[in-house]
């Protein structure tokens, strides 16, 4: 052989290296992620292009920033359960219930005779306690958590309903509202929420042993529970923690809209899945990222921002949602095989 | 052998981390029934889903019917004519018998299945079976095991089949079942139909089986061996037996009977699996579980860690009694086990080596539940050292080492937890010839230390060498027990046998 044409076929295996290499960036989470934020700033672009002044105002982008905190709080909780092997249908419903409860007139006259706490106090319970018994009924009565889940979705929006009478209930207890919806430094407090919510989840997620056993549950369920790590509690823990996040959406919902509903939340299971799955989280459970589900949810609300500024309709908006999460799981599946194969 | 319907040469099959076939030789002669026989993990389902299509060989030829030839998808290999009956049967139970037979090849005109004409095909090929009995319009799910296998034998044959794959068909079975799958195979044999025969039975094979080859570890160790004139203890020793000789290392002179007992397992049982075990292992000791796949062992040793349920008995550690079906109370009570199917159930391969070993000591690394990632590292990496993991570097995944660093890192969790007892379920399957030695030593070294080791091993030389005591089991029982010193391998093989086949 001549040393012409070795040349040529190293060359050429160089050049079919090449797409390999940026595969291989985009398996890493960090790398991932960095595809997420080009994603990000290419809409933004497309926003600055279309809508100009509009969509590149401090105001319009504290509107996304708003819009994205009460369903990023519910994705950063579905991230975790999602990790964890399970999946959690009834978060929406859960929003509602908890918007419901804490906004009673029981509640409001008991928080008025003393302090706006109580609401919060009500509605983080009512989150927790659904949680609970997904997690309880899903570890322990051996309930597929798709179906678990799917029944809460059912009953919550139904009890919602009952105890609202399918009215809307108005906020009208002093300070509340008003805690919810103050800035500081020139940020509204909902968004403060969002990324107080994300830090604790990132930091609980990564560097602490709860985060890593939801990993190990997650990534290999038979090989946790006999290096004797407590499967089932673990699972219980993630359902009332996906919970709790519900908990704080309905506060930051009914503050927003000074009204508790059993019509808040709807169809939120759909958009934290998504922005979970966009994230790089993947839905058979083991691995996913904080970030990631940030950036998801950032994604999808900027998307929305666009739309709405160019009056396009919400029916292509969510056409091309759809789209996007076909593509994404496209993606990650292209890479996780891959993965194996390497 | 120019005969040969199919020839298997140096077939080798790689999985990330290991070599699940590392040359293979099988041929396979029209009209025969050639029996694969090998322990769990030799390679056997290995090897059928690659001549049938499943995987592709990374090395080696495939020659069909005197041509060379690849299945590149399993529709490849039905063409050909192999079909293969897997071990849990693949039919749809709520399908009636018809529509099972010719799912995904259905009898249809212009697109209209033709429910009738397909109905007359089954029963023709249900009479052929010699099972006319069997309506085609009944529904799979109300069939017996045995029965359901029948149509599974009856799709198989409504392709043109030459060569017939049956992956231990004989487990569900009772006897006279099996008697009555025998005379169906002897029917298709007649009919110049080939069988590739897999079952752990040793008895059945003598009736059965024409030839036989065996794997071992991914290879073969015998090949187109007549049934008829090889001997059952030729075939277990090459099932079991090793062609290399393991220094293992040596036994330390001080009796350890003296010593406290650490584990002591009473009466122990689990409904249908095994009853009434005892086991006493004292700090330093290491017992052997000996017997054939099936036998009970792992079901033992994963109930004493409570991995499964027992029904009856006792488990003490130190005098504590442990909770029952309670891997958290075993692994609190200083027992830890590294599992037989280690990918499944000891590693989560994704992740990090250091995540892996400190997995089950996390308290100790933690601090109001927050980690100390550079202090897990720093152990990991001591530990990792001192067991020669390689290659080094406890950020990589798991996924990325060989079986026997894979085995190491599983130990390695147990090391960092002190454990008092140390359960080992097959420790050196899919281990390299040069990792064995290393992990002999190493459990040597810790039963030196003071903990109380339990081995389970198909390897009777493994259990021989390796522990102090040993215990055989048979069907559920522990038959034998003795200092491994007064045992040797026929004497094991004897037990193990008894009662099975005539000697």
């Amino acid at each position: 052989m001549s040393q012409d044409s070795v040349r040529v076929e190293r060359a050429a295996l160089e050049t079919t290296r090449e797409p390999n290499k940026g595969l291989a960036l985009l398996r890493t989470s960090m790398g991932r992620n960095l595809g997420l934020v080009i994603a990000l700033l290419l809409l933004c672009l497309v926003g600055v292009i279309t809508a100009g002044d509009r969509f590149a105002s401090t105001a319009n982008t504290l509107t996304i920033l708003k819009l994205a905190a009460t369903i990023g709080v519910v994705s950063i909780g579905m991230t975790f359960v999602i990790i964890g092997g399970g999946i959690d249908l009834s978060v929406g419903a859960i929003v509602a219930l908890s918007s419901v409860w804490c906004t009673t007139v029981a509640t409001q006259t008991m928080a008025n005779d003393t302090h706006w706490l109580v609401m919060v106090f009500v509605a983080l319970a009512v989150g927790a306690g659904c949680g609970l018994v997904n997690g309880l009924l899903i570890s322990y009565g051996r309930i597929v958590p798709f179906i678990m889940t799917l029944a809460m979705l059912a009953s919550a929006r139904g009890l919602a309903q009952i105890i609202s009478d399918r009215k809307t209930q108005i906020v009208d207890v002093e300070g509340f509202a008003d805690f919810f919806n103050r800035e500081i430094v020139g940020i509204p407090m909902q968004v403060w929420i969002f990324v107080l919510v994300s830090v604790v989840g990132w930091i609980l997620l990564n560097r602490t042993t709860f985060g890593r056993r939801t990993v190990a549950v997650g990534g290999n369920t038979e090989a946790a529970r006999l290096a004797g790590i407590p499967v089932k509690r673990q699972t219980v823990y993630l359902y009332v923690l996906v919970g709790v996040c519900c908990g704080i959406a309905a506060l930051m919902l009914v503050a927003r809209t000074t009204t508790g509903s059993a019509t808040h939340g709807n169809l939120y299971e759909l958009d934290a899945i998504a922005a979970v799955v966009i994230g790089g989280t993947l839905l058979s459970g083991g691995r996913g990222t904080i970030v990631g589900t940030v950036l998801g949810v950032l994604i999808f609300t900027t998307l929305n921002n666009v739309f709405i500024l160019n009056n396009r309709s919400i029916s292509e908006q969510e056409l091309l949602k759809g789209v996007i999460i076909v593509a994404a799981v496209l993606l990650q599946q292209r890479l996780a095989s891959r993965n194996s194969n390497a | 052998m120019t005969d040969a319907l199919l020839q298997m040469n140096g077939i080798v099959k790689d999985f990330p981390g290991v070599r699940a076939l590392g040359g293979v030789d099988l041929d396979v002669r029209a009209g025969e029934v050639h029996c694969l026989l090998g322990q769990n993990g030799a390679g056997k389902s290995t090897l059928i889903k690659v001549l049938s299509g499943f995987h592709q060989p990374d090395d080696g030829t495939l020659v069909w019917d005197g041509a060379e030839a690849s299945f590149s998808t399993p529709a490849k290999a039905i063409e050909h004519g192999v079909t293969t009956i897997y071990q849990e049967l693949d039919l749809v139970p709520d399908l009636d018998v018809t529509e099972n037979v010719f799912l995904g090849h259905e009898v249809s005109r212009g697109g209209f299945s033709q429910r009738g004409r397909a109905r007359e095909m089954v029963r023709a090929l249900l009479k052929r079976l010699g099972h006319e009995e069997i309506s085609p319009t009944r529904i799979v799910g109300d069939l017996s095991p045995a029965n359901q296998q029948i149509v599974s034998m009856a799709r198989a044959l409504s392709h043109d089949t030459r060569l017939l794959v049956l992956d231990e068909p004989s487990a569900v079975l009772d006897q006279q079942e099996v008697d009555n799958l025998f005379r169906v195979i002897r029917g298709l044999t007649a009919e110049g139909v080939a069988v590739i025969y897999i079952s752990h039975r040793l008895e059945e094979i003598r009736q059965i089986g024409d030839r036989i080859t065996v794997l071992k570890d991914g290879r073969t160790v015998g090949t187109g061996l007549a049934v008829a004139d090889t001997p059952t203890v030729d075939l277990i020793k090459l099932m079991t037996g090793r062609s290399i000789e393991y220094v293992f290392p040596p036994r330390p002179e001080t009796a350890r009977e003296h010593d406290e007992p650490v584990l002591e397992v009473r009466d122990l049982g689990l409904a249908g699996v095994f009853t009434g075990v005892d086991l006493t292992v004292h700090a330093g000791e290491i017992v052997g579980l000996a017997g054939l796949v099936g036998a009970g062992r792992s079901e033992i040793i994963e109930t004493v860690y409570g991995g499964r349920r027992a029904t009856s008995g006792t488990v003490t550690v130190d005098g504590k009694r442990l909770r029952r079906g309670s891997v958290t109370s075993a692994v609190h009570a200083g027992v830890g086990l590294a599992p037989e199917e280690r990918k499944s159930q000891g590693l989560l391969l994704d992740e990090a080596v250091y995540r892996n070993i400190t997995m089950s000591s996390m308290a100790r690394f933690s601090r109001f539940g927050f980690l100390d990632r550079a202090e897990e590292r720093r152990r990991a990496a001591e530990l990792t050292a001192s067991l020669d993991v390689r290659p080094d570097g406890v950020t990589r995944a798991v996924r990325t080492l060989s079986g026997g660093n894979q085995q190491k890192v599983v130990l390695a969790r147990w090391l960092l937890r002190d454990c008092r007892v140390l359960l080992l379920d097959e420790p050196t399957r899919g281990v390299d010839v040069g990792a064995r030695s290393e992990i002999y030593q190493l459990v040597r070294s810790l039963a030196d230390r003071g903990v109380a080791v339990v081995v389970v091993s198909s390897e009777i030389d493994e259990v021989l060498g390796l522990a102090d005591r040993v215990l055989v089991v048979r069907e559920g029982e522990v038959v034998h027990e003795s200092a491994a010193t007064d045992l040797d391998e026929a004497r094991v093989l004897d037990l193990v046998m008894e009662g099975k086949v005539p000697a």
